[in-house]
């Protein structure tokens, strides 16, 4: 008799339980719909946004390199900052670099930023023994630098060659990119920022130049700049053919 | 076949204590060169962000692969009953283990954070043919432990049948692991391809039994006991076979991709503009380690002088060495296709440049370290068990005996 109350106690909480859930899924589109960025520093990033960024290659400025410096004084890597001076030029980490590509065909000349293209299904994570090649539920792509064993397996599978090994001891370096001797390191897409409603430093130097090559946003709201540029002017992926579906797109490739 | 007796070898002549010293030495100088890397970093390696696995992988990479195809004679006397092979097998486990032992070490000192092998043993990603191999890896010593137990306890002798088809499969699957590091690799164009496995499967086979030809033959000539031509001939003859068979690998894989306009980049740079990987393909890997030594094993003259087989399964070995260089440096070296269809005319990363890779010393002498830890624990090995038999004459080994 006393398993029966406590089955029906049961059964009414489920019911209570349930409803609220659904109460809260019924109301949460309406409360949620306008918090686009900000996220508490004790909750885990989730899958309710995706970040991205488009490259505009047509407004990207030949010669121009504000995002590489941008990014360098960000996080601390590169030659303005002095690091990693006893590497050779082709030891050195590079979060992102800029390239120059001619059409073989038509001869025509782009520029473009080049960085981790943030997956969505990024064969670094895939081939990662330990699981240190990660990707939060909101795309970004990362290295978790405390299992990161150096195997370099990650920079063998990257199809962007966006991936940069510490070759050496670092010193000075930024509170936000911790980086480490013999461990793997990549654009970040300025991770600490966006979790305080930012923008990467990139997209931030490209725009302050009035370039405004490069938009950063939310790929799973359609009302951000970034959506309604690519459903207006579409965005192309590097390696398309290989499925990756990219974090990064670019315009006029 | 007679009684075949097994018997520790004496190991008090100064051959063998001069040769202890000389491995332990390679050893030592192996441990300083890893010191050298580990506490200044890769900046003092050939490696960099774009030929990122440089020679010790390839020392490691060659003697994993040998490890499993060392393991072959013992599976043909126990999975496939050919009991010629059998006075063989015990030996043929320990240097399936010693190799493996020494190319993990190599692997392991090569890591960025050789310190966090606790955590590659302990994270796994089960997704990443890299974190199966780990498995595979430990697998395979605990494996081929039981089953030299198996065949060194006579109680437990009747078990060595089973235990050897598990050892057996084990090893095609830990191969198949071992090729498809390479196979599952989709953004490369010398990778990305499935032949890799079967390819691996093979190699494993030709670099393991030269090796195995090779420590046979010094083992016996330096203690004495006496090798018969009907053991050697065997062995000969299906190390040839062995050669053969990768040769037909290496040519499916590069007949399709020569078929696929995709891939010919990849292949003029391997077959004709690499420069020194088109040298070291050409030279090395196919004259070197494949045609000439098929050619000792098998022409007339030269096919009864154990010299010239030996020296034929050494240029195996070479070869073996050569094809990893090409296919695991050549294949970095060659530019990603990040831009299908465009030309890259400028980056501050080398993109669309062939990669730059000189070996260091420092790689190279880790290499050597790992070969020596394999010799090392095999010279050891065999004073301390019972793994040689006394004898390998004909009339001690009946080779007509194969059913």
């Amino acid at each position: 008799m006393a398993n029966k109350t406590y089955n029906a106690d049961l059964s009414r909480r489920h019911f209570f339980s349930k409803a609220v859930a659904a109460a809260g899924l019924a109301v949460a589109p309406g409360v949620f719909l306008r918090q686009v960025h900000a996220r508490p520093s004790d909750q885990a990033a989730t899958s309710e946004q995706r970040w991205g960024i488009l490259i505009d290659t047509n407004k990207c400025a030949k010669g121009c390199d504000s995002c590489v410096t941008a990014c360098m004084s960000e996080n601390g890597w590169g030659d303005i900052n002095n690091s990693e001076e006893k590497s050779n030029a082709h030891q050195k980490a590079q979060w992102i670099r800029k390239v120059t590509v001619k059409d073989k065909q038509t001869g025509h000349v782009q520029s473009l930023p080049l960085m981790c293209q943030h997956c969505e299904n990024p064969p670094c994570v895939d081939v990662c023994p330990t699981g240190a090649s990660m990707k939060r539920a909101d795309g970004i792509v990362l290295v978790d630098k405390h299992i990161c064993i150096g195997c370099r397996y990650c920079m063998m599978a990257c199809p962007y060659k966006a991936r940069s090994f510490v070759h050496e001891d670092l010193e000075n370096q930024k509170v936000v990119a911790p980086r480490g001797k013999g461990t793997v390191e990549s654009c970040t897409m300025c991770v600490h920022r966006v979790d305080k409603d930012g923008t990467p430093a990139c997209v931030e130097a490209c725009n302050a130049d009035n370039h405004n090559a490069m938009y950063f946003g939310d790929l799973k709201d359609p009302n951000s700049e970034i959506s309604r540029q690519l459903k207006e002017h579409g965005g192309e992926q590097l390696r398309a053919d290989l499925g990756l579906n990219t974090g990064v797109r670019y315009q006029g490739l | 076949m007679k009684n075949v007796q097994f018997m520790e070898i004496e190991g008090r002549s100064f051959g063998y204590l001069a040769l202890l010293g000389i491995l332990g030495a390679i050893i030592l100088v192996a441990l300083g060169a890893w010191y050298v890397m580990e506490h200044n970093g890769h900046y003092v390696t050939g490696m960099n962000n774009a030929i990122v696995w440089g020679t010790p992988h390839i020392f490691a990479i060659f003697l994993i692969v040998a490890a499993s195809g060392a393991l072959n004679v013992a599976s043909i006397s126990s999975v496939f009953n050919k009991t010629a092979y059998k006075p063989l097998a015990r030996l043929s486990g320990l240097l399936a283990i010693a190799l493996l032992a020494g190319g993990l070490m190599i692997l392991v000192l090569d890591l960025g954070r050789p310190d966090r092998l606790i955590v590659a043993m302990t994270y796994y990603n089960f997704k990443s043919i890299f974190a199966w191999n780990i498995i595979l890896y430990n697998g395979f010593f605990a494996i081929v432990a039981v089953y030299l137990w198996m065949m060194m306890q006579q109680s437990m002798n009747k078990y060595s049948k089973p235990v050897g088809v598990a050892a057996f499969l084990w090893r095609l699957i830990l191969t198949t692991g071992t090729g498809s590091i390479f196979g599952f690799l989709v953004a490369r164009q010398g990778y990305d391809a499935a032949i890799m496995a079967p390819l691996f499967i093979a190699m494993s086979f030709s670099f393991g039994l030269a090796i195995f030809l090779l420590v046979l033959m010094a083992a016996y000539k330096w203690t004495g006991r006496p090798l018969g031509d009907a053991i050697f001939r065997r062995l000969k003859n299906l190390l040839g076979v062995f050669v053969a068979g990768v040769l037909y690998f290496v040519l499916a894989y590069h007949l399709t991709n020569l078929y696929a306009t995709e891939h010919h980049g990849i292949e003029a740079f391997i077959l004709r503009d690499g420069g020194i990987y088109t040298q070291l393909f050409w030279i090395g890997q196919i004259v070197i380690g494949s045609l000439l030594p098929l050619l000792l094993f098998y022409h007339p003259s030269t096919a009864k002088n154990r010299t010239l087989v030996g020296l034929g399964a050494l240029l195996v070995i070479i070869g073996g060495l050569i094809q990893l260089y090409v296919l695991i440096i050549g294949g970095q070296a060659y530019p990603l296709e990040i831009f299908p269809g465009k030309e890259v005319i400028e980056s501050s990363f080398f993109d669309g440049q062939v990669a730059h890779y000189a070996p260091s010393l420092w790689e190279v002498l880790l290499g050597l370290g790992g070969v020596a830890v394999a010799l090392i624990m095999v010279a050891l090995a065999v004073k301390i068990l019972r793994f040689m038999p006394t004898s390998l004459a004909d009339e001690d080994v009946d080779p007509h005996h194969s059913a």
